[in-house]
């Protein structure tokens, strides 16, 4: 069982590096750096000069056959999906895929000084948040929750990084289900 | 439990012809825990509300076919209770301002903000929350108004329960007529219930047992200083029934300057404090009732004409339980369950000896009789079944009536026409054609208490 962490147009290698450590520490599960450019321009609406995160889910999935394993887009570009104005990020429920962007994470967007810390941290909260998508985790109500739901930057601040109890048995209970099923394939 | 952990039950239907929209606001609603589904056009809508129930429905306006204005109206003809939003682009804002005039609770112009789109589902989800709870109140305050509940299969009791159906929601008056114990005060809580005046007061005056004086303060409520004793300013029964249902029982035994009052209350539907000045005006529903022959009363002039016909506007008769046939096992099976239950004794019925008993016996004290009879023996059984001996003495010895003694009869006979009369000597003696002296001897006599 892995996790395959795919940067899309993310610039930033320490901090990719950073997330993939995080993840590997939160979930306990190896982490698989990719390297492969997805055509990204081609999901790009040019009116609205974002991109839309469906569609890179969709091409994520192409990157991973393996049944147990979930694979995680990184970019710094502005996704959406067709009826929302802006998305964080998006997540198969109970399925493979998964992909983050810090656009809208950093300060410096709402006119406020860079805060390459908080960018960090909310980075990791919502990479978390949208992998445990994958583990058929859905939003929770606890506010200390990292399942708890987060429409505007600053609202990711208030929740912590960790799953609460509930979202832990179920992460756990779920991991153990994916590795029953490797070992029988 | 948190409003979160209710969310779970909410549905939501998201109809839009665009595939991405209606499936990314899907995927959107179920990662929020929803249940959330989707349909690409009306007929599907349609289709998909036939087959269950949906708290919300997201509605594209501009739609191939049935659009969302139409469809709009469709579900509202369906079920009036969904929340509809609409969705819709900025060049139809004039029919989206359309729709919340029909009645839909929002509308959301494409694409929306996530963080609007979040606050507004928990704004609905917290009113929907809200109304149900508000409907469960209600359900409540419904059930502690019906603490029992009047059984019968009888046509004399699926008669009175024609007529208190067809009575409850109108704003009429009416009287029960029906001996003393077949649950008048209890039909008279059903109707209220059953009315639209059932979240305010149902209130109880038995005008039996008290004098002149006490019945009027209790009625119309005195002033301070009105006589002696009152302390202070009360509200009588009439001003605490404002907006409820005031329950005369007995009302045959209202005294003369009562009855005038009364009848002058329930005409203008305004009254004085005894001692008062100040007019009360009220709002309430008069449901009376007596186990004396009211129309021999008003002939006799005892009663008031005039109040007569104000109170008998509708009357219900409640038959004796010597009338009901078979409703007395019915009854008597009902009254076990829930005393066994409540007390909690291994006891699962009745003897064949008893129920024969039972059946034999004339109930001259009715339900309340029976249900009393019942509680005894749950009491004093050691189970697993009600026996004869386990049944009050009066009840069994009425079963052999034809060994009765001719005081036994005459015993009996003393306390039914005692107990029509609400133990009044005066009016029972009148009835047995008896001096009131002659009345009292034998009650101590034969040692008859209320």
């Amino acid at each position: 069982m892995r996790i395959y962490v795919l940067p899309l147009n993310f610039p930033d290698k320490n901090l990719f590096n950073t997330l993939c450590n995080t993840l590997e520490d939160t979930f306990k599960i190896s982490v698989v750096i990719l390297n492969h450019p997805l055509p990204l321009e081609k999901v790009k609406d040019p009116i609205r000069n974002q991109y839309n995160s469906t569609w890179i889910l969709s091409q994520l999935l192409k990157e991973v056959t393996e049944e147990s394993c979930k694979i995680l887009g990184v970019t710094n570009l502005d996704l959406f999906v067709p009826v929302l104005t802006y998305v964080f990020g998006e997540a198969q429920l109970e399925g493979k895929a998964a992909v983050v962007s810090s656009f809208r994470l950093r300060d410096e967007l709402y006119g406020l000084p860079k805060s390459p810390e908080k960018l960090k941290e909310r980075l990791e909260k919502e990479a978390i948040h949208e992998l445990g998508h994958t583990f058929s985790l859905i939003h929770c109500p606890n506010p200390r929750c990292v399942m708890y739901t987060s429409t505007y930057a600053e609202e990711i601040d208030f929740k912590s990084k960790d799953f609460c109890n509930s979202c832990s048995a179920i992460l756990e209970k779920k991991k153990e289900e994916s590795l029953q099923k490797e070992n029988l394939a | 439990m948190n409003l979160k952990e209710k969310d779970k039950s909410v549905s939501i239907l998201v109809v839009d012809d665009e595939f991405s929209v209606r499936d990314s606001l899907t995927k959107w609603f179920k990662s929020d825990g929803y249940l959330a589904e989707s349909a690409a056009d009306a007929n599907e809508a349609l289709k998909k509300l036939q087959e269950k129930h949906w708290d919300i429905a997201f509605l594209d306006i501009k739609m191939p076919g049935i659009d969302g204005m139409e469809l709009q109206q469709r579900i509202k003809g369906i079920d009036p209770n969904i929340v509809i939003i609409i969705l819709t682009g900025y060049a139809s804002i004039d029919t989206a301002v359309k729709s919340l005039k029909e009645g839909a609770y929002d509308y959301v112009t494409k694409p929306v903000d996530p963080d609007y789109l979040s606050h507004l589902i928990e704004k609905v989800v917290q009113q929907r929350l809200v109304l149900s709870e508000n409907i469960q109140l209600k359900e409540t305050i419904q059930e502690l108004y019906i603490t029992d509940q009047i059984i019968g299969e009888s046509p004399g009791i699926l008669k009175v329960f024609e007529l208190m159906k067809a009575v409850a929601p109108a704003d009429t008056s009416v009287f029960i007529r029906g001996e003393s114990g077949t649950g008048k005060e209890l039909l008279a809580r059903t109707i209220h219930a059953k009315s639209s005046r059932r979240f305010f007061p149902f209130i109880n005056l038995n005008c039996g047992g008290l004098s002149e004086d006490l019945l009027e303060s209790e009625l119309f409520g005195h002033e301070k200083g009105a006589m002696a004793g009152a302390l202070y300013r009360r509200k009588g029964k009439l001003e605490m029934a404002d907006g409820g249902t005031l329950f005369l029982n007995e009302v045959a035994n209202l005294s003369p300057k009562a009855q005038t009052v009364l009848n002058t209350a329930i005409e203008t539907k305004q009254f004085n404090r005894v001692g008062g000045q100040e007019v009360i005006k009220v709002d309430f529903r008069l449901i009376s009732a007596t186990s004396q022959n009211l129309d021999l009363l008003v002939k006799e002039g005892v009663f008031r004409e005039d109040l007569y016909y104000q109170l008998n506007v509708f009357t219900i008769s409640i038959p004796s339980l010597r009338e009901r046939g078979k409703d007395l096992i019915l009854l008597a099976n009902y009254f076990l369950n829930n005393l066994v239950k409540a007390m909690n004794k291994p006891i699962e019925g009745f003897s064949p000896e008893a129920l024969t008993f039972l059946e034999k016996y004339d109930w001259p004290g009715n339900v309340r009789e029976l249900k009393n009879a019942i509680e005894r023996a749950v009491v004093v059984s050691q189970g697993p079944f009600i026996t004869i001996s386990d049944l009050p003495i009066p009840a069994v010895s009425k079963t052999s009536i034809k060994a009765l003694s001719l005081e036994a009869v005459e015993k009996n006979h003393l306390l039914q026409v005692l107990e029509q009369m609400g133990w009044d000597l005066d009016k029972s003696a009148e009835v047995l054609k008896i001096d009131r002296a002659i009345l009292e001897s034998k009650i101590e006599k034969y040692g008859l208490r209320k």
